[in-house]
């Protein structure tokens, strides 16, 4: 069965240049494969502005939850410690900050993993057999077989007009 | 493009292309050990084994084995249980505040300093946890519902504490594993039989995917940013245990930026007593250069000298404060039967510290090495002065009591120094001691840019 085609380039100046000749041509199902991060490739794949946000309400909820969890056992069972106030917020101060920290770091560490799909048992483009390449130093464009505008022939020679060097996923 | 050379070009030394890099950094992980890795792993053991036996005797006999008692209740277990997590900080400061900092010389030593915090920090939660005489109910710590009605008590630092230090944990061990997971899926594709499937587990599928890239820098530097503030809290909040107290040179309102500055000078050195024998033995000086370990002995300078300064204030303080207990406490530490570790202290801390003003001796590695053990001396007898000699001679003339550790006591401090030893040779053999993706992207902006 094909998976798809790889594409292997050898800069990301090339990877980019290629990632949007691909998306100017129509193709939808592709996944660049690097390295490391490459600027750039919001523009052309998409940012993302979420994970600020999502880590600001974790931020919200770990306070909460410390404060809440001070006010509460406190008022539980109140207990007279060294005549300060039973309410006295400035000792409940470095609880909230950790709680606040550990949620976020906790909650946005899942959050990540969940946006990137992972755990990820298997992936097609780690199917190929020069893949650990885009590990080291070269920069993968993985075209699925599945895209609609996907053409064995024609998509292999668009790859290789742009500067690649091409190989063919399939599963044995 | 013809540009000018990065000014950072020499933090990688020699001829390298991406591959040989990876290659070189790769090597402890792939290549069979040097002999000195043998010899630290069969101690490291060793130790770690003795320190079993250690806590099983307390265990089953109790604290009366240990050398504490009133008015001394906390002896050498708390001194290193705050020594080893000062020891933790560098880690957390190199890999966070210095990615924040936009500081390309981390990129060799992030790593190896993060698993060095985490097995530090491991080793000192465990002397709280053994210290509690019934160690088995120490869940008891934990706000939970209990049939008592009772809850941990909020405005104690003994709570605070236990949270900072679960949250320092926690913190330091993700942003160890975040860092790791592109190396794991670069092991991956290289290993073969059981490794090759531990580290498909451990990499939980990376690809490599440029979108996930992109989320997955988004999250590192957040978390390198909220890990700035927990490294300063952390012992800020350990120091509050003290501050928090009536004893008299610990009832200070400094002993914040004291604790925070002197675990970043310790957790350097430590960084620093490691870091040159793993550069040597792995011939690594290509991407641990000169450099580095000069910005590093510069880092231990700033903060010793943050330690110094504050030597002396206690000192003014003591007699400004015009506090009888106080001002007698001093002269205890500095003419009574511990005089000689106050001064060794000082002499470390204070006056050895200045050699790392000069060039020479930064550069001299021999030295440099020397000097890193010395302020890891220098900084246990710190916390020595803090916490025994301080509970030795409070208020009442009646209740003044030497401390004399037990080999007890002694044995679980070597114990943690052969774990901590042990664990991390462990990890270097399974894991890079040098962020390989982070390295490589470096070598990228360096050499092509």
């Amino acid at each position: 069965m094909l998976y798809g085609l790889m594409a292997y380039f050898d800069t990301p100046e090339r990877l980019l240049q290629a990632l949007r000749a691909l998306k100017a041509q129509g193709y939808r199902q592709l996944e660049a494969l690097t390295p490391n991060p490459v600027e750039g490739v919001e523009e052309v794949l998409g940012g993302d502005g979420r994970i600020p946000w999502v880590a600001f309400l974790l931020g919200v909820l770990g306070a909460g939850l410390g404060l809440f969890l001070q006010v509460y056992t406190t008022l539980d069972y109140p207990h007279n410690a060294g005549g300060k106030p039973l309410l006295g917020w400035p000792a409940f101060i470095p609880v909230t900050f950790e709680l606040t920290i550990l949620t976020i770091t906790v909650g946005i560490f899942l959050y990540l993993l969940y946006i990137n799909g992972l755990p990820l048992s298997r992936h097609p483009a780690v199917e190929a057999r020069e893949y650990v390449r885009v590990l080291l130093d070269e920069y993968g464009v993985f075209v699925y077989a599945t895209d609609p505008r996907f053409d064995l022939e024609a998509t292999r020679a668009l790859l290789k007009d742009l500067g690649a060097e091409v190989e063919e996923v399939r599963r044995d | 493009m013809a540009k000018e050379p990065h000014p950072d070009r020499d933090l990688i030394q020699g001829e390298w292309t991406e591959r040989s890099l990876v290659e070189k950094l790769l090597e402890p992980v792939e290549k069979p050990p040097p002999r000195p890795w043998r010899v630290v792993v069969a101690v490291g053991a060793a130790l770690t084994l003795a320190w079993l036996y250690a806590i099983f005797v307390t265990f089953v006999k109790g604290l009366g084995t240990w050398g504490i008692n009133q008015p001394v209740a906390w002896g050498l277990d708390i001194v290193h249980f705050v020594w080893w997590i000062g020891i933790g900080h560098a880690g957390t400061l190199i890999s966070a505040i210095l990615v924040l900092m936009r500081q390309n010389w981390r990129d060799s030593l992030n790593r190896v300093t993060e698993a060095m915090t985490l097995f530090a920090v491991l080793a000192a939660a465990t002397y709280p946890l053994i210290h509690m005489g019934r160690p088995q109910l120490f869940y008891w710590v934990m706000p939970y519902p209990t049939h008592m009605a009772l809850w941990p008590q909020y405005k104690s630092p003994l709570s605070w504490d236990v949270l900072a230090i679960m949250t320092y944990l926690t913190i330091s061990t993700l942003f160890l594993y975040i860092g790791l997971i592109p190396d794991l899926a670069l092991l991956r594709e290289r290993s073969q039989g059981w490794r090759r499937r531990l580290y498909g587990w451990l990499s939980l599928g990376w690809t490599g995917n440029a979108v996930h890239w992109q989320r997955y820098r988004a999250v590192y530097v957040l978390l390198a940013g909220l890990a700035t503030p927990v490294v300063i809290s952390v012992h800020s909040v350990v120091s509050m245990d003290f501050a928090y107290g009536l004893v008299p040179g610990w009832h200070l309102t400094v002993f914040p930026p004291f604790f925070a500055a002197g675990a970043i000078y310790s957790g350097f050195a430590m960084a620093l007593t490691l870091i040159i024998p793993l550069r040597r033995w792995y011939r690594l000086e290509g991407v641990i250069t000169e450099r580095h370990l000069d910005w590093m002995a510069k880092v231990t300078l700033a903060s010793g000298l943050g330690v110094a300064y504050i030597y002396l204030l206690e000192i003014f303080i003591a007699w400004y404060a015009g506090e009888p207990a106080e001002w007698a406490q001093q002269l205890w530490r500095m003419t009574g039967p511990y005089a000689p570790y106050y001064w060794a202290m000082m002499l470390i801390n204070v006056v050895l510290l200045q050699t790392l003003w000069f060039p020479r001796f930064r550069k001299n590695l021999t030295w440099l090495f020397l000097f890193s053990i010395l302020a890891n001396v220098g900084m246990w007898l710190e916390r020595f002065v803090i916490v025994v000699i301080s509970l030795s001679h409070d208020f009442l003339p009646g209740n003044f009591q030497l401390y004399a550790p037990t080999w007890v006591d002694w044995t679980l401090f070597l114990g943690t120094l052969g774990f901590f030893l042990f664990g991390l040779a462990l990890f270097i053999r399974l894991f890079p001691p040098i962020a390989v993706a982070e390295m490589v992207h470096l070598f990228h902006k360096l050499r092509r840019h």
